[in-house]
């Protein structure tokens, strides 16, 4: 008999999961902003693939370094808090996507292109970013912030209607396939 | 669910406890989150506090930066260039005057790779307020050029365009025309020596091109020249303007690495051009080169000839090889950085192995000098056919400072002093406890693997205040400085008398196979 995990289950799952990806998020934006010497130019002038001639010539601009630092770090604390409390967390979501996108064009592990700073592990196509960015695509297709998130007060107000908890359903839907 | 039922009057209120729990569940991670993440944070700043405290020393630029206010340039001065080859070229376009040509390449550079920032940095140039108003070169394509460059209007700071220089066959007319109040000279070696001596004797101020002199008796004569005449003397030794330099003697002052006694230098370059295989100019010929003059302060006259003419580093009779050129850089860095002087004896070998061109000067040299009143010894080892970047080291017993575009500093596991710290794991000796990397916000990248080598060493551009600049133009503008206010240069008379002393009696003990000394008394390399 196939085992089907419960719904208490795979909604603790996506909790688990959306918060966790919180606290990284948070902390990497907070670590950037306590580093006076963080700046992300060194990772964008070494990018490779497409997109090169874009990151690379925001690398070589004083100014727009300046300005993709602050969306960055920034961007993390924001992102990071609205996954963590379960606060925006669609549009927290989203935006997490669009900043690990950019990350991984800006560098991704493809055949034959190696980059001077050392990965920590080995990759092919797939590395932790485009894994993290696959882990927030699920946190946005299984939303789980109207039950165990801030968002669920927010809902409350604006419809006036108490939100359905969705993810058990929608979860318990397709979890025999 | 209690959650499902129809809202009624105000919801806040009517959401059982259970569904605000629910909601509110992320609240002690993020408890957690919190607490930790100050842990660590007070954690990390205790370390480093204590860390910077036991140093003494900043994490901020050099306390005394020379140039970072620019006085403002009164009187304008006319300068001479004589010798306007690469570095001649170079020199002028750092005093303000970039040949057109170049300007469209450097264009072209930046268009193609937007971090090239050559051109942005050359526009950013202050205008030092002066005029190249007379040129001497032997070749008369460069004369050209030179003239060229003289007249430009397109000049950094909104320098106004000048009348075209006026060429001079010979130097000694360029001296004597009244046209000149300081000179450039950046001619082959062989020559820096009867050029500034005749300069002195007329009171003109002179830049002059590394080496100071070929020989040592030259290096004595022009020694005792610029002393009498007092005039306002520059080596172009560019590095005394590096950030990252000013900062070592910051590191080293403070005591953080403990006795030194080894410092290590090196060049390491692997490409034809950075081995002195310079162009040979199409338009070169007995015709547009004055060969007889060329050659004569030479020791050995010989028939005409391009390579020698255009790749005259190659060559003893016209400069000393690596000692010259590049040694002569990583000293005087060192002696910036500890105040070396000459030092008591050295040991030199090398050879002509790679580049069997026909050149004698070696292009694999290693030196080895004592400085016994110091307890150290300074090590120069280099090769132009490796191109494996080795750097700058000064070893401490405490710790070790590593010198390039960034600086470094590494707590020795054995230190004594860093002992308690090593042992409370403050200090961690696998990792550098102290990193320094002028003008880190935005980089820039730097095109031929000679340009990096020279990049590397703070020998292309420095920053001020986190603005790139270059170190030649600020080295120009000390020079110009002291001129006009008085006061003296970094690398003055004295300094460019160590630093001639010092390559030559490598130089010496390579050629003769022995040990060479110093004797400071009766001022000969014995």
């Amino acid at each position: 008999m196939p085992w089907t995990p419960s719904p208490r289950f795979q909604v603790g799952t996506m909790v688990a999961l959306r918060v966790l990806i919180g606290w990284h998020f948070l902390y990497e934006g907070l670590a950037k902003l306590l580093n006076p010497y963080w700046t992300s130019a060194g990772y964008l002038a070494e990018s490779q693939w497409w997109f090169k001639g874009v990151f690379v010539a925001i690398a070589a601009s004083p100014g727009a370094v300046t300005v993709v630092d602050y969306v960055n770090m920034w961007g993390q604390v924001v992102i990071g808090l609205g996954l963590m409390f379960g606060l925006f967390t669609r549009w927290s979501a989203i935006g997490g996507i669009v900043l690990l996108a950019l990350y991984y064009i800006a560098a991704p592990p493809f055949v034959g292109y190696t980059y001077p700073i050392p990965a920590e592990g080995s990759y092919l196509i797939v590395n932790k970013v485009l894994i993290e960015l696959a882990a927030l695509l699920a946190v946005l297709a299984y939303p789980t912030e109207q039950s165990f998130g801030l968002d669920r007060f927010l809902a409350r107000k604006k419809s006036g209607s108490i939100p359905e908890p969705l993810a058990p359903a929608v979860l318990e839907s397709t979890g025999h396939d | 669910m209690t959650d499902q039922k129809k809202p009624t009057g105000n919801e806040w209120l009517t959401m059982s406890r259970r569904s605000v729990l629910k909601a509110l569940v992320s609240v002690p991670v993020f408890g957690v989150f919190f607490v930790e993440f100050l842990r660590k944070k007070a954690g990390d700043d205790v370390k480093r506090r204590a860390l910077l405290a036991e140093l003494g020393v900043s994490e901020s630029g050099p306390a005394v930066i020379r140039n970072a206010i620019s006085r403002p340039p009164g009187k304008r001065i006319r300068l001479g260039i004589i010798g306007y080859g690469g570095e001649g070229e170079s020199l002028v376009r750092h005093a303000g005057f970039a040949h057109p040509d170049w300007i469209d390449e450097a264009r072209k550079n930046h268009d193609d790779d937007p971090r090239d920032k050559e051109l942005e940095t050359y526009l950013g140039q202050d205008d030092l307020n002066v005029a190249v108003t007379a040129v001497c070169d032997l070749f008369d394509v460069r004369a050209e050029r030179a003239i060229a460059a003289s007249q430009v209007t397109q000049r950094p700071g909104g320098g106004a365009a000048n009348p075209p220089a006026k060429r001079f066959k010979r130097y000694t007319d360029l001296l004597a025309s009244g046209e000149v109040d300081a000179v450039i000279v950046a001619t082959p070696d062989h020559w820096h020596a009867r050029i500034t001596i005749d300069a002195a004797s007329r009171g003109i101020p002179v830049y002059c091109e590394k080496c100071m002199t070929r020989t040592e008796a030259e290096a004595v004569a022009m020694h005792d020249a610029v002393k009498r005449s007092k005039i306002v003397f520059q080596l172009g030794h560019q590095n005394r303007q590096s950030e990252s330099h000013q900062k070592a003697r910051e590191v080293v002052n403070a005591k953080i690495l403990g006795p030194i006694t080894l410092i290590e230098s090196t060049t390491n370059r692997n490409s034809p051009w950075g081995a002195w295989v310079w162009d040979i100019h199409p338009q070169g010929n007995p015709q547009t080169i004055d060969w007889a003059q060329f050659q004569e302060p030479a020791a050995r006259r010989v028939p005409f000839s391009l390579e020698r003419f255009f790749r005259w580093r190659c060559w003893m009779d016209y400069g000393t090889g690596l000692s010259g050129d590049l040694l002569s850089h990583e000293y005087d860095a060192v002696n910036m950085i500890l105040g070396l002087g000459i030092p008591k004896s050295v040991v030199a070998s090398g050879g002509v192995y790679y580049f069997k061109d026909g050149r004698d000067a070696p292009d694999v040299f290693q030196a080895v000098y004592e400085y016994p009143d110091r307890d150290l010894t300074f090590v120069y080892s280099a090769t132009l056919a490796n191109g494996n970047n080795r750097g700058l080291v000064f070893m401490g017993h405490d710790a070790s400072l590593r010198v390039s575009g960034a600086l470094t500093v590494s707590a020795d596991g054995e230190s004594t002093r860093f002992a308690d710290k090593i042992q409370s794991g403050t200090i961690d000796p696998s990792r550098p406890m102290f990193t320094y990397r002028p003008g880190s916000k935005g980089i820039d990248a730097v095109t031929s693997a000679t340009a990096e080598y020279f990049a590397s060493r703070g020998l292309l551009y420095t920053y001020r205040g986190g603005r790139r600049v270059s170190a030649y133009h600020l080295h120009i503008g000390e020079w110009l400085d002291a001129i006009r206010n008085g006061g003296d240069t970094s690398c003055n008379i004295d300094r460019g008398f160590e630093e001639a002393i010092t390559c030559h009696m490598a130089t010496r003990s390579y050629l003769e196979g022995r040990k060479v000394t110093w004797d400071p008394v009766r001022r000969r390399i014995v």
